[in-house]
């Protein structure tokens, strides 16, 4: 049973991390409700495409193609010079552009209200998704074990 | 992000933009000597708008791009990375080539493909100051009886010429014009 679980400090890997594997009207309630809506201009527009996913056995044998998934993604560069970047799974264009909003803003003064607003909830809506998975799994989990044998 | 200006210049709308602008593209190379203008791409100087769309258009991580002397500066590498994601090599590695006449030389370097898979050469991307359909006689596919093009200099388009089916193929970029020669043209 998973009772903590890993928590990185939250620098910018972390946060692109969250948002590209949010859940992409999660992510579009919870910033409508942050209500921010900064002029910015493209410098890629939203895209679709598809990215290998690649795997190590055990973590470190020889890399093997696992499948291939599609990725949004798209750059765009905030009024105040602060260039965001969006790389989500799936294809939901709003939910790339809002990553790259985010991830703009979050590397300036707003970057507070974005981490409590945004963020946070879905990093814990994340980690529920996470012990969901894992107690569903534990509880299938099968022990095998020997009685003690007869035999002094 | 070393420079921002340097990711600007993309298509503003890709779909349309990359359409137009590989219609361009393929005609000048269709019609050696023909001037068309491309628009849409822009990037950091001395890259002019032409030959910003071109590699836009064509250029991509599968092809590795020779940077002339000129054009071999950090904001352009930047550039190239993030809206083609193509490769830097050296000029036998190339598949494209960008520079200025003076700095493509010396061409011999560059690949003119084999006689199995001519196809694997280099296309010159050439920056001139001016462009005009004037100058050396061009004849040959695509041409109906002769055409003029302003070319740096005729010997290494006859040498060219004189390789086919091998050899490389060029396009001439000033502004927001751009011509195309292929190895299949005779020059005089």
């Amino acid at each position: 049973m998973l009772s903590t679980l890993w928590r990185p400090a939250l620098d910018r890997k972390t946060w692109l991390s969250v948002l590209a594997k949010a859940d992409p009207q999660e992510v579009k309630d919870l910033w409508g409700q942050l209500d921010v809506s900064p002029e910015f201009s493209w410098l890629r527009r939203p895209e679709a495409g598809a990215v290998m996913v690649q795997g190590r056995a055990g973590g470190t044998g020889a890399a093997f193609n696992l499948g291939e998934m599609t990725v949004t993604r798209c750059t765009l560069q905030v009024a105040g010079g602060a260039v965001g970047v969006g790389y989500v799974q799936g294809r939901d264009k709003g939910h790339a552009e809002i990553s790259a909003l985010a991830d703009a803003l979050l590397q300036s003064d707003l970057m507070h209200r974005i981490l409590s607003g945004l963020i946070e909830p879905l990093r814990r809506s994340a980690d529920q998704r996470l012990r969901a998975r894992a107690s569903k799994a534990a509880a299938t989990k099968v022990d095998f074990f020997t009685l003690v044998r007869g035999e002094d | 992000m070393s420079n921002v200006a340097a990711l600007t210049g993309g298509f503003s709308t890709p779909a349309t933009d990359a359409a137009a602008a590989f219609r361009g593209v393929m005609n000048a190379m269709a019609r050696p000597g023909t001037l068309e203008t491309l628009t849409g791409g822009s990037g950091p100087a001395p890259l002019s708008p032409a030959a910003a769309t071109v590699l836009l258009t064509l250029a991509d991580a599968t092809t590795p791009v020779f940077l002339g002397a000129a054009h071999d500066t950090e904001d352009m590498r930047t550039w190239l990375a993030f809206h083609t994601g193509a490769p830097i090599a050296g000029r036998s590695g190339a598949q494209f080539a960008l520079g200025t006449w003076g700095d493509l030389a010396p061409l011999a370097e560059f690949s003119m493909g084999t006689p199995e898979y001519p196809d694997r050469s280099v296309t010159l991307i050439v920056e001139c100051d001016t462009l005009s359909a004037s100058g050396s006689t061009l004849r040959g596919p695509g041409i109906e009886s002769e055409a003029h093009l302003s070319l740096p200099e005729t010997e290494a388009f006859q040498t060219n010429h004189a390789r086919f089916p091998l050899g490389f193929d060029t396009f001439f970029t000033a502004g927001d014009l751009v011509a195309g020669l292929p190895r299949s043209t005779e020059v005089s």
